[in-house]
């Protein structure tokens, strides 16, 4: 497809127009942050955002996510629990779009998880280019995720009177065929374009201080640095950097019984790492059992060991690990000690 | 609709054989004749209502006869609930999940299984199965260890091996009692009482964390080359198919990749042990 724009005026009846047939999940003004949040009103679609509190891995791996349903008793019953919802993801920054991939990748490798990947089938990802950094604590340019190529079905590239809009699959096209009211690109918008994708490449900085397709390498050679001891003193084991990191999604599952002990729910939640009890067995062994042992296997995941599963590096540079912890603990800090220290 | 990788089938549990006073044995019937399991994989149990857990596989693919056993210790909730069943009931299973003992890498080889506690308990599937084909291999030692006289696993199979002509078999326990009049010491007690040729052995141990390091230390020191020892490895497991992430050992999945591992591929991993 030729690279289409849409007025900024037009923005609004698209989103109105995918809520007739989807689930329209945009940023939302939360206090002085942002969230990922159901449109019920395209008015309060928030295009400018910095970042969200979570990545929008909420809308492919819900918080809670129900697996199935059982009946106990004599004959015990269960049944999958599968339900699908039509939905667009408007709004997706480029950092979380490479999360929402490798995402795609975890969930459909080796086994096909279902719950996740009928739900995928139904997503589609309408990204947007960041033209400024959101904060300090982004460093997506050295993830190699400040723009995107591929990821998208639609993506949306701010110009001063326009978005250009770019398509990125089959599904994407006829998005917009259907719901929108796009025009051809003149060549003075693919120029400004260009201006504008030029420009802001000075705007980001790089805050590693070595290049990342070396973290591998470099943290085979880390993993009794004494840099984990430091983290570990000071995490207070809260979680709270899984939690909104686009590209962790380990989880937990229990079940949930009714008070009268007939049936009940097989219910998946998002786990953490991070927490004391993660690796520990049933006959009391913890197989990480100290907080610099987690904050290693973090690190370990997100430069290391996602990258030897899954031949991608499993962190996207959204910062926002850094942003949330209380304890000031900085996955970009560690790394630039660990490489700065290394003989 | 496609059935999701996490639903359990539910299976019927023919019998329960206390084995312990911590361990029983349930023999539950593979519906669909042959569970196709390998010596060494785990199934993931259910019980609805509690949850879930893995367990390994203790009863040998060449005895299947339409069912299979798990060894159960009670020592969490999903295992405290299942001592509470009585034949008959009902469970949730899914499986058989893992990488179990390369069999084929095995044969023509001598044997020395070095199984401590309820670490016999997956071992318990390879011997039996070496046993039914004892032609296709060489010597066949077993070392095991156990507490006391009291946790001792599977005494009538224990009975058969001591007085097998073609299985060596030495038993110790740690604290003897009035019962026991044989070895008493912990399992690396009984290595220096065996002859083996090491270049031609292979080893398989399974049991308690604390235990790798000691044997780990006996067969090396027989000789016994890293590449051919074998180690079945216990972890927390919520999925057992690579996804929940629970029992990574640094970039493995022990759900995936093990929970047999081999010594020289594993031994480079700080958290393996």
């Amino acid at each position: 497809m030729k690279l289409q724009v849409l007025d900024k005026a037009e923005i609004s009846p698209l989103v109105e127009a995918l809520m007739e047939d989807y689930r329209v999940v945009a940023p939302h003004a939360k206090g002085s942050k942002f969230t990922f949040e159901t449109v019920t009103d395209p008015a309060d679609l928030r295009l400018d955002y910095d970042t969200t509190i979570l990545p929008p891995k909420k809308v492919l791996q819900p918080t809670k996510d129900r697996l199935a349903t059982f009946t106990m008793g004599e004959i015990p019953q269960i049944e999958d629990v599968l339900e699908v919802t039509p939905t667009v993801v408007f709004g997706t920054h480029t950092c979380d779009l490479k999360g929402i991939q490798l995402l795609d990748e975890v969930f459909s490798r080796d086994f096909d998880d279902t719950k996740y990947t009928a739900q995928r089938k139904e997503t589609f990802l309408i990204s947007i280019e960041c033209l400024s950094p959101c904060d300090e604590n982004a460093f997506c340019k050295d993830m190699g995720t400040m723009t995107a190529n591929e990821g998208f079905d639609l993506h949306l590239t701010e110009l001063d009177d326009v978005y250009v809009v770019d398509a990125g699959t089959e599904a994407g096209e006829e998005l917009l065929a259907k719901y929108g009211s796009a025009r051809e690109a003149t060549e003075a918008e693919k120029q400004e374009l260009n201006q504008k994708l030029g420009a802001k490449w000075p705007k980001f900085n790089y805050k590693l201080n070595f290049e990342a397709a070396k973290l591998p390498a470099m943290l085979e050679a880390s993993f009794n640095h004494p840099i984990w001891d430091d983290m570990g003193e000071r995490c207070l084991a809260c979680g709270s950097c899984t939690t909104v990191c686009p590209t962790c999604y380990c989880f937990n599952v229990a079940d949930e019984v009714d008070m009268l002990l007939t049936q009940g729910t097989r219910e998946r939640y998002w786990d953490s790492c991070q927490l004391e009890e993660f690796a520990a067995v049933a006959g009391g062994e913890n197989f990480r059992e100290g907080r610099a042992a987690r904050q290693r296997h973090r690190l370990m995941r997100k430069g290391k060991y996602i990258y030897e599963k899954f031949d991608e590096l499993g962190c996207v540079g959204c910062g926002r690990c850094v942003r949330t912890c209380v304890a000031k603990i900085s996955i970009v800090e560690s790394f630039n000690t660990i490489y700065n220290g290394r003989k | 609709m496609t059935k999701s990788i996490y639903t359990p089938e539910m299976m019927s549990v023919l019998e329960i054989e206390e084995l312990t006073p911590f361990e029983k044995l349930f023999t539950i019937e593979s519906p669909n004749g042959e569970l196709g399991h390998d010596p060494g994989q785990f199934m993931m149990v259910s019980i609805l209502g509690v949850g879930e857990a893995p367990i390994s596989i203790s009863s040998s693919p060449s005895r299947s006869n339409g069912s299979f056993e798990l060894c159960v210790r009670r020592v969490g909730d999903l295992t405290n609930a299942m001592h509470a069943l009585e034949s008959g009931a009902k469970i949730g299973l899914r499986g058989p999940y893992g990488e179990g003992f390369p069999i084929a890498k095995m044969r023509g080889k001598d044997l020395l299984f070095a199984p401590g506690g309820l670490g016999l308990a997956p071992l318990r599937s390879l011997i039996n199965q070496v046993i039914d084909e004892r032609a296709s291999f060489g010597r066949v030692t077993i070392l095991y260890g156990a507490k006391d006289p009291e946790a001792l696993l599977y005494r009538d199979e224990l009975e058969e091996w001591l007085e097998r002509d073609d299985v060596e078999c030495l038993i110790t326990v740690d604290n003897g009692d009035e019962t026991w009049d044989g070895n008493v010491g912990v399992i690396t007690t009984l290595f220096p009482k065996i002859n083996i040729n090491p270049r031609n052995t292979v080893a398989i141990t399974c049991g308690p964390p604390i235990m790798y390091r000691f044997v780990l230390m006996e067969l090396l020191g027989k000789g016994i080359p890293e590449s051919q020892i074998y180690l079945s490895l216990e972890r927390r497991m919520k999925c057992g198919v690579g996804k929940c992430g629970h029992c990574q050992i640094e970039s493995l999945y022990c759900c995936q990749d093990g929970p047999v591992f081999n010594y020289a591929e594993i031994k480079g991993y700080e958290e393996a042990l």
